[in-house]
């Protein structure tokens, strides 16, 4: 049972090896020769203007609330997915049922304009 | 040592080390990212307990979803290059004693504890399936009313980003 994980593991040491070497690798292998225009903030070829420290607009908050609402939809999908089979016609009217009630909240969100991005 | 016993080691080292960044650093934006290795350190532990259905969903609703959600509340409230905290130290004698007297309390409490030790785990071939089978049948109603109880929030969130617009209408 544990070693079904082993998998995940060496995926999950893999990418950090990776992200922490090849960030690294640029600093370490690559010459530096740094000016101003270099450091500078890249904007895609424009002035960079204010600070990239800004606060963020609240709109953000709510599409992250919205989005764990959903999160936690999926989590109680999950155990129904892998027994999908054996539940059978029963497990997918009550499933149904589940989203269903969900989804009325997901029609009130959207007729309330809270994902209006004005 | 089994290898079991050394990836323990790893995920409590992990989750203790990132919680004691998250306790001491100074700015909050750290603070949230090292509660992100806590987190992760926690599902591993769950993983090790067998609890796979558990470690999913440590994993998808707490590093997932509110770490996301802390990193957007810092991000929304406080100015980032400013959110350095500090704290003096006040009230230095009280705090050692109420502080030592919690300390005193909880080394007696484990030490006294009778704990449930086995030798081995029992053998599980993953909880997932299991409770798949029991929300569906035994416990059909508190599933669906879990449905709704994640509806009521969603018209919450709904009502009060709604407050905050009208707010701005005002203004």
């Amino acid at each position: 049972m544990i070693e079904s994980y082993i998998p995940i593991f060496l995926i999950l040491a893999v990418a950090v090896v990776f992200g922490v070497v090849s960030a690294n690798m640029s600093w370490l292998l690559g010459p530096q020769r740094p000016n101003r225009a270099k450091n500078s903030t890249y904007e895609s070829g424009m002035e960079p203007v204010r600070t990239a420290h800004d606060r963020f607009s609240v709109k953000y908050y709510m599409v992250a609330v919205l989005f764990i609402l959903f999160d936690i939809e999926v989590v109680f999908m999950y155990p129904w997915a892998v027994q999908y089979r054996n539940l059978g016609l029963y497990g997918f009217v009550e499933m149904v049922v589940f989203i269903g009630i969900l989804l009325v909240g997901f029609v009130y969100v959207i007729k309330k304009g809270a994902l209006q991005w004005d | 040592m089994s290898y079991t016993d050394a990836f323990f080691y790893f995920f409590a080292a992990l989750t203790v080390g990132s919680a004691l960044v998250v306790t001491f650093s100074r700015s909050v934006i750290y603070a949230a990212f090292a509660l992100l290795f806590t987190f992760l350190g926690v599902a591993g532990l769950y993983v090790l307990l067998q609890a796979d259905f558990l470690a999913v969903a440590q994993i998808m609703v707490y590093v997932g979803g509110i770490l996301i959600l802390l990193l957007f509340g810092v991000m929304l409230t406080t100015r980032v290059t400013n959110a350095e905290i500090t704290t003096g130290t006040v009230q230095g004698l009280p705090a050692t004693v109420v502080v030592g007297i919690l300390l005193g309390t909880l080394i007696l409490l484990v030490s006294r504890a009778t704990w449930n030790v086995q030798e081995s785990l029992p053998d599980v071939t993953g909880t997932t399936t299991e409770i798949g089978e029991r929300l569906l049948t035994t416990f059909l109603l508190p599933f669906e009313i879990a449905g709704i109880l994640l509806l009521v929030a969603i018209m919450g969130a709904a009502m009060i980003a709604r407050s905050t617009d009208k707010t701005k209408e005002a203004a």
